[in-house]
């Protein structure tokens, strides 16, 4: 009795199994897609510099390179992006005949307005970080950190992310988690990798690598 | 292990509690200097949150031999044995972590995820869970210290001896080419508020440091020392009963005569 039923269903379910192993894939295609390309796309949102910098145009032009809008403090804190007080030195009147210029004069340095930056290398709340330590103690170059921006005609533009509002530049633009420079990203893992590569205060009781209080405050 | 490391350092204090005058400074500079969060009420002090915590002792006498103290009370950064202080050992998420370069028991509140172990098994009540986000009142916030992050709901906080300020003063001393800092360069704002100069802040393997010699005063104690937490917290007290009331003690142990 139990043998015709039994060859009923084998037979239905060869051709069911066609259709599902069919649909398995589209499926699968179909949520790579969503995983790999829509969601990263939606993830995060562009949004512009509200001016345009120049640092190749700059950098010919000032007397000190970079330090004389990124410098350290007496106290040895980095002032990190530059004030209007760098800029006003030569922008109290529009040097040249771009629009970028323009915005930049009229609506910041005449208003005496400060230009709300996007920093592409801003970490949580919860990080400390430490120029000095690196640059002046480390000897370390930008460029390890952030690539090629200091010799960029434009700024890039910020991409921000949309569930924790921190900057793409932390977790780097490939999904996949490669890495090809050190500058790609600069999440916890990366600033750890260098750490303990260089031997950085490994005095950690739970992890015997970096302390907590190392990176965070 | 490299030639990065620096120094190791064993940060601690002792506190003078026959200087304590109880006035409350420490605990003001601490909430300010560390944003931490306070309500409009606070009149059920078992959810306030206090990093230091300034105790009142009385030794239960009548008059006239009545007498009290006050105890202010820190974080105690215990070492336990080789840095296995027991909240360490406890956490489940390594949120709270020790470091053998300065001997300071951090806590990482974006780690913690609230399941109170740590003040379960901290003796001296020092840690603290955040029932609620933090309200600031009106335009407060634009004057949160920038070099402590602030906390949210559901986890727990406590006392760092004010690290920030030690990650301040690594920073001066790299730009000025040092590789370690004086004992006046990092201080907490507990050490620098007391009127009375009863908190003395330092690195305690350090000759040169106040609380190297100050810890070895014969009146010194350490609260619960019994329990092998090897705090790095050092109280000094003449009285006796009030050094007694810093550990459990058999009735007639230890009392050298009858007071
Ligand atoms: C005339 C002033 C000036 C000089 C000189 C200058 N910069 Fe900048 N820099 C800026 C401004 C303005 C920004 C835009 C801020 C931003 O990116 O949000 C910036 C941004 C940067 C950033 C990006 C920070 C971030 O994460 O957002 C880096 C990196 C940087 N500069 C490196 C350099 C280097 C390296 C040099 C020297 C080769 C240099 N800069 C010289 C003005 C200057
Ligand atoms: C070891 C890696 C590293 C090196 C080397 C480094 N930076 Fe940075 N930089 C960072 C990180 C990480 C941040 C983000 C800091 C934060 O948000 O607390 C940052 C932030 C900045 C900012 C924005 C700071 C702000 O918040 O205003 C500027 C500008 C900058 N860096 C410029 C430079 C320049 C110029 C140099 C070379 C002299 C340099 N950095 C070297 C890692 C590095
Ligand atoms: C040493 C003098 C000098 C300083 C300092 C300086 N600039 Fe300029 N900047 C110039 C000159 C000159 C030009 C005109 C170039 C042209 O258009 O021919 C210019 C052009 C510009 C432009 C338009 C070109 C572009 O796309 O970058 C912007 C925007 C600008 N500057 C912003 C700034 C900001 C922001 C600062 C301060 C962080 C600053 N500048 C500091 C001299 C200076
Ligand atoms: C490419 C290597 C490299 C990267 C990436 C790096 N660091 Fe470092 N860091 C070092 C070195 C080397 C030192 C020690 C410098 C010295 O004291 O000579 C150091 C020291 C420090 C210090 C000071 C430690 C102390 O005891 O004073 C802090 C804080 C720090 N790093 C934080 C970070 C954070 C946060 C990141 C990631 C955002 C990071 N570092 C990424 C190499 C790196
Ligand atoms: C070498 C520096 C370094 C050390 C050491 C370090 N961290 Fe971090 N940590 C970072 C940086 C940078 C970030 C931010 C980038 C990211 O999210 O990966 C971060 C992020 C985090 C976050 C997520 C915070 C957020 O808002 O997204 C947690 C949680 C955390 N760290 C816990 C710890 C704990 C616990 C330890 C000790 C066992 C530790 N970290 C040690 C550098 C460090």
């Amino acid at each position: 009795m139990s043998k015709p039923v039994d060859h009923k269903k084998e037979v239905l379910g060869d051709g069911s199994g066609g259709f599902a192993i069919l649909f398995f894939l589209l499926g699968l295609v179909a949520s790579l897609i969503v995983g790999w390309v829509v969601y990263p796309k939606l993830l995060y949102s562009q949004k512009n510099q509200p001016v345009d910098f120049n640092h190749a145009l700059h950098i010919d032009l000032v007397d000190e390179g970079c330090e004389s809008c990124h410098f350290f403090r007496e106290d040895g804190t980095y002032s990190g992006v530059p004030k209007l007080a760098q800029c006003i030195g030569c922008h109290e009147e529009v040097q040249g005949e771009t629009k970028d210029e323009a915005i930049f004069v009229e609506q910041y340095v005449k208003q005496g307005r400060e230009v709300p930056w996007l920093i592409y290398a801003k970490q949580p709340d919860c990080v400390f970080f430490s120029h000095v330590a690196h640059v002046k103690a480390g000897g370390m170059d930008c460029v390890t950190c952030h690539g090629h921006i200091g010799e960029s005609a434009s700024l890039k533009v910020y991409e921000e992310n949309r569930i924790t509002g921190y900057s793409r530049d932390i977790w780097g633009k490939n999904i996949s988690g490669l890495k090809t420079n050190t500058w790609d990203r600069m999440k916890m893992d990366d600033c750890s990798e260098c750490h303990e590569e260089k031997g950085v205060n490994a005095t950690s009781v739970q992890t015997g690598k970096g302390a907590c209080f190392v990176c965070h405050k | 292990m490299n030639k990065q490391h620096n120094k190791a350092k064993k940060f601690g204090m002792v506190i003078d509690l026959d200087k304590c005058t109880g006035c409350g400074a420490c605990m003001v500079a601490c909430m300010a200097e560390n944003n931490v969060p306070f309500k409009a009420d606070e009149t059920n002090k078992l959810d306030s949150i206090t990093w230091l915590r300034v105790y009142k002792l009385t030794n239960g006498k009548s008059f006239p031999n009545a007498d009290f103290c006050y105890l202010p009370r820190p974080c105690m950064h215990c070492e336990g044995s080789h840095g296995h202080s027991p909240c360490v050992s406890v956490c489940p998420a390594t949120a709270t972590d020790y470091s053998h370069e300065t001997g300071i028991v951090s806590q990482i509140y974006t780690r913690c995820f609230g399941c109170r172990y740590c003040m379960a098994a901290c003796p001296y009540h020092a840690r603290y869970f955040n029932w609620w986000d933090p309200v600031w009142p009106e335009g407060m916030e634009k004057y949160l210290n920038p070099n402590v992050s602030v906390r949210m709901r559901g986890i727990v906080e406590k006392c760092s001896f004010c690290y920030h300020r030690y990650q301040l003063a690594m920073e001066k001393a790299y730009y000025e080419g040092r590789r370690e800092i004086e004992e006046q360069e990092y201080q907490t704002a507990c050490t620098q508020a007391c009127p009375a100069g009863a908190i003395v802040f330092g690195d305690l393997d350090n000759p040169e440091h106040a609380v190297h010699e100050l810890k070895k005063n014969p009146n010194a104690f350490r609260l619960l020392e019994r329990l092998g937490t090897n705090p790095k917290v050092y109280y000094i007290s003449s009285r006796e009963w009030v050094r007694q009331a810093g550990d459990n003690y058999l009735r007639q142990e230890g009392k050298s005569e009858k007071n």
